[in-house]
């Protein structure tokens, strides 16, 4: 498809050598103006967050607390999404399976950003083979589809939290690499970097200080939209049983466990579902709305 | 087209390289393949015979190749679990999954298209919101979600429809269709309806319009034509990633495809037959982009001779 044109204004990227940032802090404003779906996304993330820091705090029962004089409770005021099979509280369940879900949801795609844009550095940088190479191996990650190579990944490493982070990590870095790739190509022909390398500035200086800023923005997008792909990556996997392990709660694994009582306790399944959806939803607003602002070249789609 | 020739030519180093990353994978498993299979209670010997006549104690580059030129000829290896060709299993599994990624392609295409076109002529009004808001919805969804509420609302309450696929009966592939095709009938109604919107600012709108057309004639037969270009490419795309995708819904409509193959084949760790459905569903996914492709270039007359 049509490479997208990544060209950054030379005299944008002359103004943020010289540290006057056209307004990042602007930009957020009219985001906040403009779309105040994205505001109530970060809103809703940044709850998210504290709730799955705090769930020892704000959860009513422990992670795990069996009560089996009450299982399989329909919703209450003493269990607000009800009990499952082994009694245990699923608002507690659900606050704490946060922890994971939200970890694995953000810590791969950090990962695959720093590898991401290492190799889309080195690559589109040096060019010649070594451009060659890393972008032949973003290829093979890119064609084989994402669920099915993390699905190998878990086959071989064995199904624990730490291999999930491998594997969401193994998938999602080709995809920053392509964009930092084919951002530095456009930026390493620009006057201002001439003007570096002629002054005797070494190579990495050049990367790290004047082509990797201005692929923030577009990488700033690109992991919002990360994070949830992750998210349900991580669901995809513990709801198949091949995930999170228990007694670990997660949101998949959750609704992996709780699906054969769909027909008479439907809250048990859908409670965790509605959890992922809730911050997927938000990741995906809050993706595009900073998408509007952040990255001029693609506002539609 | 020579262009082309070209780059299906380019694709051959990414497949030999999908075959070697995934085959370097299953191959670092610590722990004899055969001493697995036979289980516990095995005289060593009979692991060592075993291991032989599965080629598993030659070197792994002989291996590989050995694996390669196989494939090219259409044999995957055996299952360790049925001791059968992996090929045929691949076989019998695909038109499962076929059928069901088409369902679900025209699934999410009529709905797609009908919401995107209806959301664009409404633009900003009420009907655009409601339509916008469910498909990003549609798109945030997980698809056990989408598949457990279907199952539970139209399969169970309801009654409509079984609750799981059984062979020869159209209503129960109904659910799974839907299921399945969701995401994409989100992502449809959001890329038709701002490609129309973009083609509708276009002057020869305009002009159409002051010649007295109808409004929606001009947008069926002036707008809707131009618009359909990144649409149809996107279309093809979803069809290659039903075909690889439907691993949740076949687990959970107990659907025999190829994505229950790769997902029994982890629990049962029966590595040929994993190995052959990832490599089966790559293959698809890259003719399918391939594909796509090629229909952009065909359908656009502008960029017919680039390619």
């Amino acid at each position: 498809m049509a490479n997208k044109k990544t060209h950054a204004a030379p005299g944008e990227a002359l103004r943020s050598q010289i540290g006057e940032r056209d307004g990042a802090r602007e930009k957020l404003a009219r985001l906040a103006r403009q779309n105040k779906l994205a505001v109530v996304s970060a809103a809703v993330i940044a709850l998210a967050l504290l709730l799955a820091v705090f769930a020892p705090v704000v959860a009513p029962y422990g992670e795990a607390e069996p009560d089996v004089l009450a299982r399989l409770q329909p919703p209450s005021a003493a269990h607000w999404f009800g009990t499952d099979e082994l009694g245990r509280d699923v608002l507690s369940r659900i606050l704490y399976g946060s922890r994971l879900s939200l970890a694995i949801g953000i810590l791969p795609s950090v990962a695959a950003l720093v590898i991401g844009i290492v190799l889309g550095l080195l690559a589109g940088y040096f060019g010649g083979w070594v451009d060659y190479v890393i972008m032949r191996v973003a290829d093979v990650m890119l064609s084989i589809p994402s669920l099915l190579l993390a699905m190998v990944v878990m086959y071989t490493l064995g199904s624990s939290t730490l291999n999930l982070f491998i594997a969401l990590s193994m998938v999602g870095w080709a995809s920053v690499a392509r964009v930092v790739r084919s951002q530095t190509l456009s930026l390493k022909e620009t006057a201002y970097v001439e003007a570096a390398r002629s002054i005797g500035v070494s190579r990495f200086t050049i990367m790290r200080r004047h082509i990797l800023p201005n692929c923030i923005p577009s990488l700033i997008v690109l992991f919002t939209l990360n994070v949830p792909a992750a998210i349900l990556s991580e669901s995809s996997l513990s709801f198949l049983g091949i995930g999170a392990q228990p007694p670990a709660a997660s949101w998949g694994l959750m609704v992996n466990q709780s699906k054969q009582f769909l027909f008479n306790q439907p809250w048990l399944a859908l409670a965790p579902c509605v959890a992922i959806m809730v911050v997927v939803l938000a990741f995906n607003f809050l993706g595009d709305g900073l998408r509007d602002v952040l990255d001029p070249h693609s506002q539609n789609e | 087209m020579k262009s082309f020739l070209k780059r299906v030519l380019g694709m051959i180093p990414v497949l030999l390289g999908v075959v070697l990353l995934i085959f370097i994978m299953l191959r670092s498993i610590p722990g004899n393949a055969a001493a697995v299979l036979m289980g516990e209670h095995v005289d060593p010997a009979t692991v060592e015979r075993l291991t032989r006549s599965m080629g598993l104690d030659d070197p792994v580059p002989v291996q590989f190749f050995r694996y390669i030129a196989g494939a090219l000829r259409g044999d995957l290896g055996v299952s360790y679990r049925y001791d059968r060709p992996v090929t045929a299993m691949i076989a019998e599994a695909f038109p499962a999954t076929l059928q069901l990624a088409l369902l679900a392609a025209l699934f999410a295409w009529a709905l797609g298209l009908a919401a995107g076109i209806a959301a664009a002529i409404r633009q900003n009004k009420l009907l655009d919101r409601l339509f916008m808001g469910a498909s990003l919805l549609g798109v945030s969804m997980p698809i056990f979600m989408t598949s457990l509420l279907l199952q539970y609302f139209l399969g169970f309450r309801l009654g409509w429809f079984p609750l799981t696929q059984e062979a020869g009966n159209f209503a129960s592939m109904v659910l799974p269709a839907i299921a399945l095709g969701w995401n994409s009938a989100g992502s449809v109604a959001r890329m038709t309806r701002s490609s129309l919107i973009e083609v509708m600012q276009a002057d020869y709108i305009d002009t159409a319009r002051a010649k007295g057309l109808l409004r929606g004639g001009v947008i069926l037969g002036h707008a809707l034509k131009n618009s359909m270009l990144p649409v149809i490419t996107m279309m093809a795309l979803q069809l290659s990633s039903m075909l690889s995708g439907a691993v949740i819904t076949e687990s959970i409509f107990a659907i025999p495809g190829i994505g229950r193959l790769a997902t029994t084949a982890i629990n049962n760790r029966d590595m040929p037959v994993l190995q052959g459905t990832v490599l089966f569903t790559t293959v698809l996914v890259i003719a399918g982009n391939l594909l796509a492709d090629l229909l952009y270039s065909v359908l656009d007359p502008r960029i017919r001779k680039e390619v």
